[in-house]
């Protein structure tokens, strides 16, 4: 009931943000390019079938993606569609639980008869779609799995996400420890799917680059306190620290360091903790952040200012705040609207709907996305990957406005991305 | 007696007429997926109903019995790529002997006791899996499904057809115990275990039965996921929610014969499919909260019981009711 | 891999953590150990008083002073919960357990979706000023200050309880309707009365207890799920109902984990610990400290 009248406002809402939309759109150019958009998105609508997790472990990320592809939505439909159809999303809640995809999707595809689709966000309830889109020959765009295709290769599968195998995940953190002189790693990874890929990519990189591993340790989901096991590695003396972390320990793991200390000797500390993303983690953590280096996907600094990013992330931000979801929203929403832009560009260029006809331009073409131009590789993963390597710096507890300037997270990796220097060691650069 | 075993056994054909029907007819595979659900739901709160609502042993691990169920399908898929048939089998054997491990202790423990054991030994197994790396560990394992048996024209519409089966299965199962001298024997070892034991109903030996029957059905239940979802990983294989509902369920229709597990089954399952695909938010979660809450205080005895007392003549002001409600339908 | 030093430092975080855990239970060590609810839903009201804590956080509150100002209200809510409960089940007699589970299992479920409607799916942490700082024990040994304030908290709590159950008046009633309720009713005592109240004050001190929570750590709205496994485990380990033994499992539960974690590696932690459960129970079922 109350969620009735709660969509119910929200779809007036976005109604009236439409019309203004339309009405400024139309003040601004012409009252009849208006006005011939509007009969063109007479059509049926292009529907667009996904899940996304709105409950469960993945919630808080999977709620703040859907508005960045609502956004999409409401801003293909204000320029009155594609091809002069509307778009329509289908959403259903996965509740982070892989046991429900395979219903939802055969109920998008034979009931509800989408047009395209969209995976849902993260690997494990994307893992159990793969076969049933393979075998029956359609596009599937990726929300930010891992290695889903691995096994299936299904050749119209395209991910977005700034990643494409183990490696690419951890190499800026690993080389920029070794640059720095560091013979040890020591390596906390959640005994998880996604920490785990992420773990074993870093473990093969650094036995490669000839560091020691002097401390390995997998711990289980919803461990209470890692004091212990902070002290533990602060034993090992190790020179480089690779975390891979889910939200719920993350906030743990950084308090632990903080109060226990990790050593002098460590020059880097982090690498893959998933949640130091998300603001409220951010906000709730405060100065505690300075000096991790973590990776991400997006940051608000200058040299990834896409065009139309900055438009996005304000409007954004203001819808984010109604629907109490991350109101940073750097992670995950801009890539779903990317993900919508993609769609966009291959529908429009290919003036088709069919799956093969877009998969190949998708596979083809490079895209101009507001997290920068896309093209795939062989895989279906980005052709170059783009997991930046960001340190915090200068962070005051209790606000939330400060991640929104430059210079709060800067990147240290890729080279044509960078922004500042690395401080280290550790303990020394969070003074 | 006779008589409710023939139309059982109708009910039955019925089923199963319906269910070629709908093989031969419907090309929506969505139909299958769903229904696939519901009745492994059937078959996970039959099975729980065997031990809870007939011998009053509470199982809250049931979500274990029916994980390890399907590791045990995926590890003879994996190493010995035997058909799914096989898998099933194997996999109900696997978890019937834990099912006997379950029984040995209920030796000892009994009530909430017996309940907390049962969630010690969920959370240990689940902890043993997540650190087995031949079976994906807790990254899960991706798995090919092989082509269909020949009869069939899709391998979702085989796996609909083999739970069917086994949905039927359990129900004859549970049927066959309720109405036989172990289902006897395990009522009374639920309203008096000594009073039972000290007239010489051979408990030990019912509570053995009952626990390795119960977690051999869970388990055959758990035995086909890897091949439905193409994928397992422990976190939602072992998800609390399997565990919940087996108990749900058969409170819900009423625990006291097997009729009730199939009721509150395929109610509370076909509500959560219908819910997940329509509404599709938190209030997943908050309707089988609240269809808990209403059942249990509205409908102690659960739907069975209300539709008994519903149809049971009232004692007080009954003869002129009765006679003006049997006049008017006459 | 082994030193002496990591083991005093595996034995000190044990019973840091350990007190925690007998805090987090102890609630349910009256409710559900004294009063024989079964009371799953205790693990949820856990989470909403650490999110209440969070909520009152946002006005400048500190979260221990949160818990305590939370207290009276969820004292309410525990007398207000037991009534119906009572209503339902315990006056109706037969079959109680199984379906007083079903009940609370659909509270908790409510709790759950009312915490995601009311705050959405976020963790939440809180700060304070005892959080984000160590302090240095002999042997050069740095412990986060949290834990220290959740070690004396959950004490105070523990020792409190045991002194009002053992010295009080109403205490030694709440003990004895859990032993022989017709005697107590001979006395001259209604024992649905010390019932809801007992019920109300072990509802009041999951409130604390969830304050605790957060200060340990972060919360989210579905964090209950986790702890139902845990705090079931230390009470029943302690023996149903004692307070003391509740106190000694909780410190048994936390340096066992510590211990396996620092030298077996932490993945074993939860079996190691449900395994000593499993254990306890077959050797004794009564609990380590049982009547």
């Amino acid at each position: 009931m109350r969620h009735a009248q709660m969509a119910s406002s929200r779809g007036s809402v976005s109604i009236a943000r439409r019309t203004l939309v339309a009405a400024a759109w139309a003040v601004a150019t012409a009252v009849t390019v208006a006005f011939s958009a509007g009969v063109a998105a007479q059509g049926a609508p292009i529907k667009i079938g996904h899940s996304m997790a709105q409950t469960g472990p993945l919630g808080g990320g999977g709620k703040a993606a859907l508005l960045g592809l609502q956004i999409w939505r409401d801003d293909v439909n204000a320029r009155g569609g594609i091809l002069g159809r509307k778009v329509e999303l289908i959403t259903y809640d996965d509740q982070s639980n892989p046991a429900t995809t395979p219903g939802i999707y055969t109920k998008l595809l034979d009931v509800d008869k989408v047009d395209l689709l969209i995976a849902p966000y993260a690997t494990n309830p994307t893992a159990p779609i793969m076969p049933l889109v393979k075998q029956r020959g359609l596009l599937l765009m990726g929300n930010f799995s891992f290695e889903v295709n691995e096994n299936i290769q299904h050749d119209m599968w395209f991910n977005n996400a700034p990643w494409n195998d183990a490696v690419s995940w951890s190499q800026g953190f690993v080389e920029m420890g070794k640059k720095r002189g560091a013979k040890t790693i020591a390596f906390l990874a959640a005994d998880g799917e996604f920490s785990q890929n992420l773990a074993t990519g870093a473990r093969n990189l650094s036995k490669h680059q000839g560091l020691t591993t002097v401390y390995d340790q997998k711990y289980p989901p919803n461990t209470a306190d890692f004091s212990a096991m902070i002290r533990a590695l602060k034993a090992a003396k190790p020179d480089i620290v690779f975390v891979a972390s889910y939200p719920g320990e993350s906030a743990g793991i950084v308090r632990a360091v903080n109060e226990i200390g990790v050593g002098e000797q460590v020059k880097i500390f982090g690498g893959g903790m998933v949640g130091l993303q998300f603001a409220p983690l951010m906000e709730g953590l405060g100065s505690q952040l300075n000096g991790i280096v973590n990776y991400n996907a997006y940051v608000p600094e200058k040299s990834m200012e896409y065009p139309g990013i900055k438009d996005f992330l304000t409007r954004y931000a203001v819808r984010a705040k109604a629907e109490k979801v991350d109101p940073l929203g750097y992670y995950l929403p801009p890539f779903n609207y990317a993900i919508g832009q993609i769609l966009e560009a291959a529908i429009t260029a290919t003036k088709s709907l069919d799956q093969k006809v877009l998969a190949k331009y998708i596979r083809e073409n490079e895209h101009k996305t507001i997290v920068g131009p896309i093209s795939y590789g062989r895989t279906g993963e980005w052709k170059i990957g783009r997991v930046i390597m960001t340190q915090f710096t200068g962070i005051k507890d209790k606000d939330i406005e400060q991640f929104r300037q430059p210079g709060k997270q800067v990147i240290l990796y890729p080279e044509n991305l960078k922004t500042g220097e690395l401080k280290f060691p550790f303990e020394k650069s969070r003074k | 007696m006779h008589q409710g075993h023939k139309h059982f056994l109708i009910g039955c054909a019925i089923v199963l007429a319906l269910a070629f029907a709908l093989m031969a007819t419907v090309t929506n595979e969505y139909v299958f997926f769903a229904t696939y659900v519901v009745l492994q739901f059937v078959v996970l709160a039959t099975a729980w109903n065997i031990l809870g609502g007939y011998a009053g042993y509470v199982n809250f691990g049931s979500s274990a019995f029916f994980a390890l169920g399907g590791y045990a399908a995926l590890v003879i898929f994996k190493w010995l790529a035997l058909p799914l048939g096989v898998q099933i089998v194997v996999a109900a054997c696997f978890t019937g002997l834990l099912g006997l491990g379950i029984g040995l202790i209920s030796l000892r423990l009994r009530g909430i006791f017996f309940s907390i054991a049962t969630v010690a030994i969920a959370i240990i197994f689940e902890t043993v899996i997540t650190n087995w790396d031949f079976v994906g560990g807790a990254k899960g394992l991706q798995v090919l499904r092989p082509e269909p048996m020949v009869p069939f024209t899709s391998y979702t519409k085989m796996l609909f057809f083999v739970m069917l089966l086994m949905a039927l299965g359990a129900v004859a199962i549970a049927r066959y115990i309720e109405n036989s001298w172990i289902g006897r024997g395990l009522r009374a070892i639920r309203d008096n275990e000594e009073a039972a034991e000290c007239v010489g109903v051979p408990t030990l030996k019912l509570k053995l039965i009952a626990t390795v029957i119960s977690g051999a059905l869970m388990g055959a239940a758990g035995a086909p996921l890897p091949m439905y979802l193409s994928f397992i990983e422990p976190v939602s294989a072992f998800s609390m929610n399997y565990s919940v509902s087996a108990l749900a369920m058969p409170i819900i229709g009423g625990t006291s014969s097997w009729l009730g597990p199939v009721i509150g089954a395929v109610l509370l399952g076909t509500v959560q499919q219908v819910v997940t695909v329509t509404i599709s938010s938190e209030l997943n979660v908050l309707i089988v909260g609240v269809l808990l809450v209403f059942f249990v205080v509205v409908a102690p005895e659960g739907i069975l019981g209300l539709v008994r007392k519903l149809r049971a003549p009232k004692v007080q002001p009954t003869g002129q009711t009765r006679g003006q409600t049997s006049a008017q339908t006459k | 891999m082994f030193s002496w030093d990591l083991l005093y430092g595996a034995l000190v975080f044990g019973l840091l953590l350990g007190c925690f855990y007998a805090a987090v239970s102890i609630g349910l060590s009256l409710s559900f150990g004294l009063l024989d609810v079964p009371h799953i839903a205790h693990p949820a009201f856990l989470v909403a008083g650490a999110y209440g804590t969070w909520w009152l956080g946002g006005f400048g509150w500190d979260p221990i002073l949160a818990g305590l100002a939370l207290a009276p209200v969820f004292f309410v809510l525990g007398v207000v919960m037991y009534r119906v409960y009572y209503a339902m089940f315990e006056s109706r007699g037969s079959d109680a357990g199984l379906r007083g589970l079903a009940f609370f299992f659909g509270i908790a479920f409510i709790i759950e979706v009312a915490l995601i409607l009311a705050v959405g799916v976020d963790q939440r942490l809180v700060e304070a000023s005892y959080i984000g700082k160590s302090i240095e024990l002999p042997g050069d040994l740095r412990v986060p200050l949290r834990l220290v304030v959740a070690f004396g908290a959950a004490l105070l709590l523990t020792i409190g309880l045991m002194l009002y159950l053992g010295k009080t008046f109403m205490g030694r009633a709440i003990k004895a309707v859990a032993q022989d309720q017709i005697a107590l009713a001979l006395m001259g005592a209604d024992p649905v009365k010390v019932k809801q109240w007992a019920f109300g004050i072990a509802t009041a001190v999951t409130a604390i207890a969830g304050a605790l929570l957060i200060i340990v750590g972060p919360v989210d709205p579905q964090l209950g799920r986790v702890y139902i496994g845990r705090t079931f485990c230390v009470v029943v380990l302690a023996g149903l109902g004692s307070m003391s033994g509740t106190l000694a499992a909780g410190l048994i539960l936390g340096v066992a984990e510590s211990i396996v974690l620092t030298f077996f590696g932490a993945s074993w932690a939860p079996a190691v610990a449900f395994g000593l459960l499993l254990i306890v129970l077959g050797v004794r079922p009564q609990g380590l400290f049982g009547r």
